[in-house]
């Protein structure tokens, strides 16, 4: 290993990082420093005594303990949760693998309305599973009364984050030599053993990478919250968007953004840190040459185990989302899927329900091009690179998970408002803001692969007579390919689905599915709710059959290479 | 590995710019045609809840050779706010959704061009809170308790006829209400018992809202998490028969009912506590269509679009004189009273109520 000589220069990195460091800076660092100014100096001149008097506010502490708390239990439960499912998919070949793959990005795209809403139908008073421990034990059986509890906010976190974990992990363990991992066994090590000491080490960055985009989801999570939680509890998010969208307390909201802020970039630095630590350079191995079918017997036993908990926990509350689609005022039927073509003025829109899936794919389209050319370039100049402006380049791209969304909102605002760049209502905003949260997805799905890439790889080809052009088109770009994949079905995923960062931005009478969604369930009546939940199922499918072509796009699969 | 020409197609860096150079330049053209800058459109900020049939909106545009951009904002503080945080260069021409709970901190960010509409005439005085006419009243709704009339029926529970009865043992854990902190009928339900209790220790608010919680009040997030997640009348999928709502509510279940003919509703609204919510219109300053923007002022106020607003948002038309649909008539309250606050008070006391409320009720 040759940790002396990166194999880009400072200043190549640089001008591969330009592009995605002007897009940040324009669209996120610009807007989110003049709201934050608005409220550190609202009359020109700096004064901070609001700011350190809200930081003195016992309440905050007590928000910010609980923020941190909540987020850090969700990460490491939808940790556990996710490994054992990462490991089959990166290690398993499977009747349906690539279907099921495709499948676990689905949760990750349902609008917080209608999680929150399959949540309450599983967890409140009326749950299925009161139903059953009813029938079993009669009328005194125990209740499960999860609604309002910061339970119920972490079981719904990890319904949401699993698929990060799953994705990013096993995008990574598919690239592993699984021959160290046999090699281990024929010496004697135990499977758990050959998992710590040998497949553990080689996955560890990319295990930190997905949980911080966790940490990051969860720490900034509103919805969910808003919906399931109790009233009792506070997050910092929901602080933000108080003092900010009612209370319009500037220089109150800047003190709690900064320390959110503040919190996420150390968070962030460390990690960044962490993982360059932890990166080992290894011989990946194209995916299709590491998977295999699972032996009869304990093996097989533990992959279909673990791949039907999975999707009992994954599809259980979709399920409850497509009974609610079937449930219309008059028994079960399609009514509700019937009334996605209809323009039916009671359901208050201006198109059918249906048109809204035009312009949500090609908002989806533009973001996967727009984040995934920006990312592509990004985790060039941060993957082959070492040292702090590696990790800050990081930091910085990760930063707008990390930042409430009300803020960023209000920032286009009172940033981009002189021409030519008045942009505050243009449509173009939406895609400006999917990418900005797409943008990390494709960072983590590409940087942990860039560092393991061996560079005695790269050394041969030289050796042979390959420029460094040749060496890298042969030997990264292959690799590299598949992981921009990975990052470009998020990144769909990611716009299509996302809501919460277009809620803050006044936009002209857009039409995507979650807000459509939105709008049907902030309505009366049985049948535009069922409306609703049938969208949101159109939704799950698009997400599937999207995901599915894209990651197809390389023609016939993973050993092409 | 063979050297397959397809992939150079998905990593060469120039491939990956053209879009984006594509796009930044269509940044840049869209930048410079913001909306409501050019003479053929106008811009109407409102909040996400607003609807108004297409019709209403077809007779405004053909009338005056326009096109309405509707510009959705948020719920009707974010909106305001975000017109208090770009008064410099508005986003439109005409505000629409302004509610009184609001109403006093839009007038002190001077964020509007007096207009005094003809159509005021028929306007009753108690609704035109702003004697300088820089806002105009559109709609107003009462925020009402609302109760499951099947939950009632049998005569176990007993019907609340005034707020002292909320703290009846007999309705202990049957209310839900949303928290004023996030919720704009949760705060109009705080600001309702404030302005008929008062301040008394003994019998004011602060006490109400302690027996409240003494008596098992639950508290939701906002109106759909209590109507839909916690109130069992209806459309509601919980388990509390008294929820905090509107006294058009029980219009809004006949009308999406299963049959839109009943003669009674499911749910009822109680004349007890209830809080009017006026929403006003304003011409922004600064807009260059200054006319246009008052003749939409105006047309919202005319007999159609007031006649549509009732089905349309679920509100009462600001005129006078213009009929409510039968529905209406048949199934929503009018209550005999509302309790109300002045709109400067309301902003100077929100933030210390709710923190009071927070306090009482949820630590």
């Amino acid at each position: 290993m040759d940790r002396d000589r990166p194999a880009l220069t400072r200043g190549q990195a640089l001008l591969l990082a330009a592009p995605p460091l002007a897009f940040v800076g324009l669209f996120f660092l610009w807007p989110v420093a003049h709201i934050l100014a608005l409220g550190v100096a609202p009359e020109g001149s700096l004064a901070l005594g609001d700011v350190t008097k809200a930081w003195q506010e016992p309440y905050v502490l007590e928000v910010v303990l609980f923020t941190i708390g909540l987020a850090t239990l969700s990460t490491l439960l939808t940790l556990l949760l996710g490994m054992p499912v990462a490991w089959v998919f990166g290690r398993f070949e499977f009747p349906g693998r690539r279907v099921a793959w495709a499948l676990t990005v689905v949760p990750f795209v349902l609008p917080t309305v209608v999680v929150g809403s399959a949540f309450l139908a599983l967890l409140g008073p009326r749950s299925p599973i009161n139903a059953v421990a009813e029938t079993l034990l009669g009328a005194a059986a125990p209740q499960l009364r999860l609604e309002g509890s910061a339970a119920a906010i972490v079981i719904a976190h990890i319904f949401y984050n699993v698929a990060v974990i799953i994705r990013l992990v096993g995008g990574m363990w598919m690239h592993l030599d699984p021959r160290s991992e046999e090699a281990a066994r024929v010496l004697g090590a135990s499977s758990w053993r050959t998992f710590r000491e040998v497949s553990w080490p080689l996955l560890r960055p990319a295990v930190l990478s997905a949980a911080s985009i966790v940490f990051l989801f969860t720490v900034t999570s509103f919805g969910v919250v808003l919906m399931l939680g109790s009233p009792r509890d506070t997050t910092l998010e929901v602080e933000i968007y108080r003092q900010t969208a009612i209370l319009l307390d500037l220089p109150t909201a800047a003190a709690l953004t900064i320390l959110q802020m503040a919190g996420v970039v150390v968070i962030l630095l460390a990690s960044a840190r962490m993982q360059e630590r932890l990166s080992l350079q290894q011989t990946l191995r194209p995916s299709g040459q590491a998977a295999r079918r699972p032996r009869r017997g304990r093996e097989g036993a533990l992959v279909a185990g673990i791949l039907l908990a999975a999707a009992i926990f994954m599809m259980l509350p979709l399920a409850a989302l497509l009974e609610r689609a079937l449930a219309g005022p008059e028994g079960y039927g399609l009514a509700g899927f019937g009334s996605l073509l209809t323009d039916e003025p009671r359901m208050r829109l201006a198109a059918p329900p249906i048109a809204a899936i035009v312009d949500s794919l090609l908002f989806a389209a533009i973001t996967t091009l727009l984040a995934g050319g920006l990312g592509l370039l990004a985790a060039t100049a941060i993957g082959y690179r070492r040292g702090w402006l590696s990790r800050a380049l990081d930091a910085l791209i990760m930063l707008p998970l990390g930042t409430s969304a009300v803020i960023v909102g209000f920032g286009f605002l009172v940033s981009l408002d002189t021409p030519p760049l008045d942009l505050r209502t243009s449509i173009l905003l939406i895609p400006i803001a999917h990418s900005l949260i797409a943008l990390p997805f494709v960072i983590r799905a590409l940087v942990p692969i860039i560092r393991a890439i061996d560079d005695r790889l790269r050394e041969a080809a030289s050796v042979l007579g390959a420029s460094p052009a040749r060496a890298w088109r042969e030997i990264d770009a292959p690799i590299l390919a598949r992981g921009a994949l990975v990052g470009a079905g998020f990144a769909f995923a990611v716009s299509l689905g996302e809501f919460g960062a277009t809620l803050f931005i006044a936009r002209p009478d857009t039409f995507t599915i979650p807000v459509v969604i939105y709008r049907l369930l902030g309505q009366p009546g049985a049948e535009s709710f069922a409306t609703a939940m049938a969208l949101a199922t159109l939704l799950m499918v698009l997400t599937a059959a999207a995901v599915l072509l894209i990651e197809r796009l390389r023609g016939s699969g993973p050993q092409t290479f | 590995m063979t050297n397959r020409p397809t992939t150079r197609r998905h990593i060469g860096r120039p491939r990956t710019l053209l879009p984006i150079t594509i796009l930044l330049a269509s940044a840049l053209l869209a930048g410079t045609a913001p909306a409501g800058a050019t003479d053929e459109a106008l811009t109407l900020m409102t909040h996400d809840s607003f609807y108004l049939p297409d019709e209403v909106i077809a007779a405004f545009e053909a009338e005056h050779g326009v096109t309405l951009e509707v510009l959705p904002a948020g719920d009707a503080g974010s909106m305001v706010n975000q017109a208090i945080l770009t008064a410099d260069r508005p986003l439109a021409d005409v505000i629409y959704g302004v509610d009184n709970t609001f109403l006093s901190r839009a007038l002190a960010a001077d964020l509007f061009e007096p207009y005094r509409s003809p159509a005021l005439a028929a306007v009753p005085a108690e609704l035109q809170l702003d004697e300088r006419d820089r806002v105009t009243p559109i709609d107003y709704a009462d925020v009402c308790l609302n109760v499951d009339r099947a939950a009632f029926a049998d005569g176990d529970l007993p019907l609340p006829g005034d707020l002292a009865d909320l703290l009846d043992p007999a309705l202990a854990g049957q209310l839900v209400v949303q928290n004023p902190a996030t919720s704009s009928p949760g705060l109009a339900f705080l600001l309702a018992t404030i302005a008929a209790l008062g301040e008394d220790p003994e019998t004011g608010w602060r006490s109400f809202w302690a027996g409240l919680r003494d008596n098992g009040v639950s508290v939701a997030a906002g109106w759909e998490e209590a109507y839909y997640g916690s109130f069992s009348g209806g459309s509601g999928e919980g388990e509390l028969p008294i929820v905090v709502s509107y006294a058009t509510s029980p219009v809004a279940e006949v009308v999406f009912g299963p049959d839109p003919e009943a003669d009674e509703s499911p749910t009822a609204a109680l004349d007890v506590g209830c809080f009017r919510q006026v929403e006003f219109a304003g011409i922004l300053r600064g807009t260059d269509q200054p006319e246009l923007a008052a003749a939409l002022i105006d047309h919202l106020l005319s007999p159609p679009a007031q006649a549509a607003l009732p089905l349309a948002m679920y509100v009462y038309p600001a005129r006078a004189d213009v009929e409510v649909p039968p529905v209406f008539a048949r199934h929503a309250l009018r209550p005999t009273r509302t309790w109300n606050l002045e709109p400067a008070a309301i902003d100077a006391g929100r933030e210390d109520w709710i923190r009071e409320w927070t306090a009482i009720v949820l630590r």
